[in-house]
């Protein structure tokens, strides 16, 4: 069962010390073309948490990301999450539409067209504005799909493979960003194979044959 | 939280985007007019120019290459977004969901129905058809053409996902054009016979109501479908 979190209307003289989570999972599993994914997983992830998602190719990181976001509903189990914003593994940008045209449309969609430009300028593609985005290296494309998690607040992130296709530099912006949003009190939930390098981040490494439990 | 833009803006947005992304590739959408052009012209030359059979079929057959225009256009309608990930972000993000789905109704319907109504009368001239009809004619297509672009939406969401996907859309699609298809031509036999046509009229009138009415949901439903796996 899929349910939306509203941490933000929690009364918070009742939550005392410690902050209601932005994602609890409870017992979630899931199986996938008869092959089991993930088993009973339970996982709370609080405001200013980063968790590094690991695991070998096919072991459910994107399903597990999809699920979350509310794209994939066959699961067991239950996912309360927060308000979400979700990076998947295809870029979201029309190939067709500039930059800035894109990033114009998911204003509409819940954001704020205000800060565009200064929004491609932090992610390194100040100048490419106006350039239709078919005409940009997949990198480029990369980034200017980081500049919406500028744009639109959203309390969870979903990054799935986050660093594909970027070069050092990139690495880095997306390390800066993901340590922004937790410094904010958001919290990212992050699938990567090359590691994020975040001394803060827990980690949850999927594809293990036991339940897995995630260490707090 | 930012304070989300009303339906009317994200109407307005989503139109745009696609009014925008049609431009700038409009030869994929000058294909099926091309389509029915050409097909109408086939006709025309297949039956010999006999002005007498082709005033008798002429109903018939534009409605038919219409039917078959509009399922050609079809499969382009999510394509390009399901696979750029553009169409997941839709569905997570649009709130109501079923507004932008109605803009990218719309905006196809302007590149398919509106389009091909305007052509029709160089199609009714190849085809002998009667002047006095071709107002009909033009009637017909303007109110029965939004109901085959929602209809074919349904059909198309359903089978965005998969790869080869055509055949299946033109065997769920074509089945839910034939009360269109039958009103359709029936107006312009009857016009033709000099008789009154406003029955069928209102029949497409009503069929495209509803259509325009329920199908964004089930569009939208649909587009769910095809996205969860």
């Amino acid at each position: 069962m899929w349910s939306r979190l509203h941490p933000e209307a929690a009364d918070p003289a009742a939550a005392g010390a410690v902050p209601a989570p932005l994602l609890s999972l409870r017992g979630l599993t899931c199986e996938r073309d008869g092959r089991r994914l993930f088993a009973e997983l339970d996982l709370d992830l609080r405001p200013g948490e980063c968790l590094e998602l690991t695991g070998p190719n096919g072991s459910g990181k994107s399903t597990l990301l999809r699920a979350i976001a509310g794209l994939y509903p066959d699961f067991d189990g239950t996912i309360d999450a927060a308000e979400s914003l979700y990076l998947g593994h295809r870029a979201g940008l029309s190939t067709l539409l500039s930059a800035a045209e894109n990033l114009r449309w998911y204003a509409a969609l819940g954001g704020s067209a205000a800060g565009i430009a200064e929004a491609l300028e932090r992610v390194g593609m100040a100048g490419y504005e106006r350039v239709p985005c078919q005409q940009m290296s997949a990198g480029q494309q990369r980034r200017v799909g980081l500049a919406r998690l500028l744009l639109c607040p959203a309390s969870l992130w979903l990054l799935d493979e986050p660093l594909t296709a970027l070069d050092a530099a990139g690495h880095d912006l997306v390390r800066a960003l993901i340590e922004g949003q937790m410094a904010r009190g958001g919290a990212v939930i992050c699938a990567t194979h090359q590691g994020l390098g975040l001394a803060r981040a827990r980690r949850l490494a999927l594809g293990s044959v036991a339940p897995a439990q995630v260490p707090a | 939280m930012s304070a989300r833009p009303g339906p009317a803006g994200l109407f307005r947005a989503q139109l745009q985007r696609e009014l925008v992304a049609t431009a700038r590739s409009l030869g994929e959408a000058l294909n099926p007019l091309l389509f029915l052009f050409l097909a109408i012209a086939l006709f025309a030359i297949g039956l010999g120019g006999q002005r007498e059979a082709l005033q008798d079929f002429a109903g018939g057959i534009i409605w038919v290459l219409v039917l078959l225009a509009n399922l050609l256009a079809l499969e382009g309608l999510f394509r390009r977004d399901y696979d750029d990930g553009t169409l997941e972000q839709m569905i997570l993000l649009a709130r109501p969901g079923f507004v932008p789905v109605l803009a990218k109704v719309l905006a196809q319907w302007c590149v398919t129905g509106l389009a091909m109504t305007l052509i029709a009368p160089l199609a009714a001239l190849l085809l002998y058809l009667p002047g006095q009809v071709l107002g009909t004619a033009l009637l017909t297509l303007l109110v029965g053409s939004p109901a085959l672009t929602v209809l074919g939406a349904v059909g198309a969401a359903l089978t965005v996902g998969l790869r080869r996907g055509g055949v299946l859309l033109a065997l769920l699609v074509l089945p839910l054009y034939v009360p269109t298809l039958i009103f359709g031509a029936g107006a312009i036999l009857q016009a033709s016979l000099g008789l009154g046509a406003s029955a069928q009229i209102y029949w497409l009138m009503a069929i495209s109501m509803l259509a325009v009415t329920l199908g964004p949901f089930a569009v939208l439903a649909a587009l769910k479908i095809s996205l969860e796996q």
